[in-house]
């Protein structure tokens, strides 16, 4: 597995940017009251959802997690009407039933983010087990945290997908906090990869830099297509927000947080891309600007759209 | 016609449906080369191989969270929990994910996934082994919940179940696998959502499900001798239940008595039991009875005093008959 092109990488920051500023966004209305309930946003995270949807076709399956935003970007998913999902409109992808935390768009293989900790995993690998049966070459990603390896479904999810050689990538964003809680609380181990090891799946530990990412998860993803059976590949990302928008991260400490933020990987990235010319502060500036607009016609849409009528809920229950 | 055993004719169903459409697919614990703890999958990995016929690590949550996932992507998996108890340890599966998977992502997905489980006393198997907790899964919206009585209705529910593109808790009872009923050489269905009045009375409605139906209509022919006429309405469904049927019924007798063996308290019994009284309370002529397991654990050495038999809905129907408003 190569380095993307010049092109691919481009396409990735621009992905990168465009989950970083609606996630910004997102923060923004939040705090307006615009958006109810929970939002879990990925800011700090937003290579490991890029460098591995670079591998991915629509027709893949990818199962994300409440802090699912970034993955459903990467794959491609439209932001105007996932925008009217998150403001519980009737124009969003689920009639605004769902909002954020089980965002989903059946059209482009994204399963469902989930409120329940793990529970995407098993139903990730089930979607694998789907293309196989129907021997397509679809490949499914499972993400998730690595406090959702402390659950029973990351466990007996990866022993049938290892038993059964099934094409699934599971991707393990371990930002170090399982909700409010560090690993070193949680698990005996130094890394998530030495629990897929009980599995004998093969693991890989890679920094939260979208390119090694996207090396290691093409990897991975091939591995997959090629009928080899899952991998599990583990980002080192870094979570600058805290479990919730809100959460104000006492149980951390203001050094850690600070920390966290000095290892930006969209920063990183956009020096690399200036350093090795494949882009010019024009290009990065233009980017911005047109996402800034995109998004902007996003949040309008949504805040334009109606909300779902009280005659609609008990609607689409059975079939 | 042509006599079958219970659990014979879940078999036929399986296999008749999984020749229909190569999509369906059976997955469990020792479903495969050991042909299912009861049996109910006997021949069928030899006829439909691995791939069909998936053999799991004993991992209730891992193997029906991943049929939830295959079913949202086009397949129609048969989930076999061993024993109904074992549910307990995929609650996250059925209620947080696949009964609200196609409501919540706003009609995006269809799950059509059937979870068939074996409940009820019978073995002296024990607190852990004997439960019936169907109440729990009528209680979330999203999902179906049939019961099957004898041979003839288990093979024509379950073949519904599986083309019912909504999730269906497919409940059996381990006493009844081994019994043996009349069933068409043909192919039938029996629709889910509708009762079956199996017998026909003008004193008591006795409304039940699953082995509790055949308690109730021997309750009914030792009744018939002492001058009590009772009809026995089998639900079939209990989720959603036929209120038409049964409101039929106790329109003509006026009595009701509802029997389950699953306990007493919050069965789906109380249910019934509400609605009527909600609905057509005018229409009863003495109170509701209610016959269930009483609300203890299981007793493994006094299982046969635990579990409600025919015994217990006679004394019920004749309580009944006893008063009057």
């Amino acid at each position: 597995m190569g380095k993307p092109s010049k092109e691919k990488m481009i396409e990735m920051y621009r992905a990168m940017v465009k989950i970083r500023k609606t996630e910004q966004k997102l923060m923004e209305v939040f705090s307006n009251g615009e958006i109810l309930g929970f939002l879990h946003v990925s800011i700090g995270q937003e290579a490991a959802p890029v460098g591995i949807c670079s591998h991915l076709t629509e027709a893949d399956y990818i199962a994300t997690t409440h802090r699912g935003h970034g993955h459903a970007i990467a794959k491609g998913i439209d932001l105007k009407m996932a925008m009217a999902e998150l403001f519980g409109k009737n124009a969003g992808y689920c009639l605004g039933r769902s909002g954020s935390m089980h965002l989903a768009d059946k059209s482009r293989g994204i399963m469902g983010a989930n409120g329940i900790v793990g529970a995407g995993i098993p139903i990730a690998t089930g979607a694998a087990f789907a293309a196989k049966y129907k021997k397509t070459d679809q490949v499914a990603v499972a993400t998730f945290g690595e406090g959702a390896t402390g659950e029973g479904a990351f466990h007996e999810a990866l022993n049938f997908a290892a038993i059964k050689k099934l094409p699934i990538v599971y991707l393990c964003e371990n930002n170090g906090w399982a909700e409010f809680s560090p690993m070193s609380i949680h698990a005996p181990v130094q890394s998530i990869t030495q629990r897929a090891l009980a599995y004998d799946i093969p693991a890989v530990t890679v920094a939260n830099d979208v390119l090694e990412i996207y090396e290691e998860a093409g990897k991975a993803v091939e591995r997959a297509r090629k009928g080899e059976g899952p991998t599990l590949v583990e980002v080192r990302s870094e979570r600058w927000y805290g479990h919730y928008v809100g959460d104000a991260q006492k149980y951390r400490g203001k050094e850690n947080v600070a920390q966290a933020m000095a290892k930006d990987c969209l920063l990183n990235f956009e020096k690399d891309l200036l350093q090795a010319k494949v882009m010019k502060k024009r290009d990065i500036e233009n980017i911005n600007a047109e996402l800034d607009t995109e998004i902007k016609a996003a949040v309008r849409f949504a805040r334009e759209c109606p909300y779902p009528e009280v005659s609609e809920m008990m609607e689409g229950l059975y079939l | 016609m042509k006599d079958i055993r219970y659990i014979f004719a879940i078999k036929e169903a399986m296999e008749e449906e999984m020749d229909r459409d190569e999509n369906v697919f059976l997955i469990g614990e020792d479903v495969g080369l050991a042909g299912g703890s009861f049996g109910a999958s006997k021949g069928l990995y030899e006829k439909f191989g691995p791939e069909r016929i998936v053999d799991t690590p004993i991992s209730e949550l891992g193997f029906t969270s991943l049929a939830a996932g295959a079913a949202s992507c086009g397949l129609r998996p048969i989930v076999e929990i061993m024993f109904m108890d074992f549910v307990t340890c995929c609650m996250d599966s059925i209620v947080n994910q696949i009964a609200k998977m196609r409501y919540m992502f706003g009609n995006q997905y269809t799950v059509p996934i059937v979870v068939r489980m074996p409940e009820g006393g019978g073995l002296n198997a024990g607190p852990q082994h004997s439960q019936c907790l169907e109440a729990w899964f009528a209680h979330v919206p999203g999902l179906k919940v049939v019961m099957a009585a004898n041979p003839y209705d288990v093979k024509g529910l379950l073949k519904s179940a599986i083309r019912d593109d909504n999730p269906v808790i497919f409940i059996e009872n381990k006493t009844l696998h081994a019994m043996k009923g009349s069933i068409p050489e043909e192919e039938y269905l029996i629709p889910i959502g509708k009762a079956a009045v199996k017998r026909e009375g003008t004193d008591v409605t006795v409304v039940s499900a699953s082995r509790l139906v055949n308690e109730s209509l021997k309750a009914a022919d030792a009744l018939s001798k002492e001058g009590v006429s009772v009809e026995v309405v089998d639900l079939r469904t209990i989720q959603p239940w036929d209120r038409e049927t049964v409101f039929t019924s106790i329109a003509k007798t006026h009595r009701l008595v509802v029997a389950h063996e699953a306990v007493k308290q919050f069965g789906f019994g109380a249910e019934i039991a509400a609605a009527v009284a909600e609905e057509i309370l005018d229409e009863l002529d003495a109170p509701i009875m209610r016959v269930g397991a009483p609300f203890v654990p299981a007793s493994y050495s006094l299982e046969k005093y635990y579990v409600p038999g025919a015994e217990d809905v006679k004394k019920a129907v004749l309580a009944t008959m006893e008063r009057s408003f």
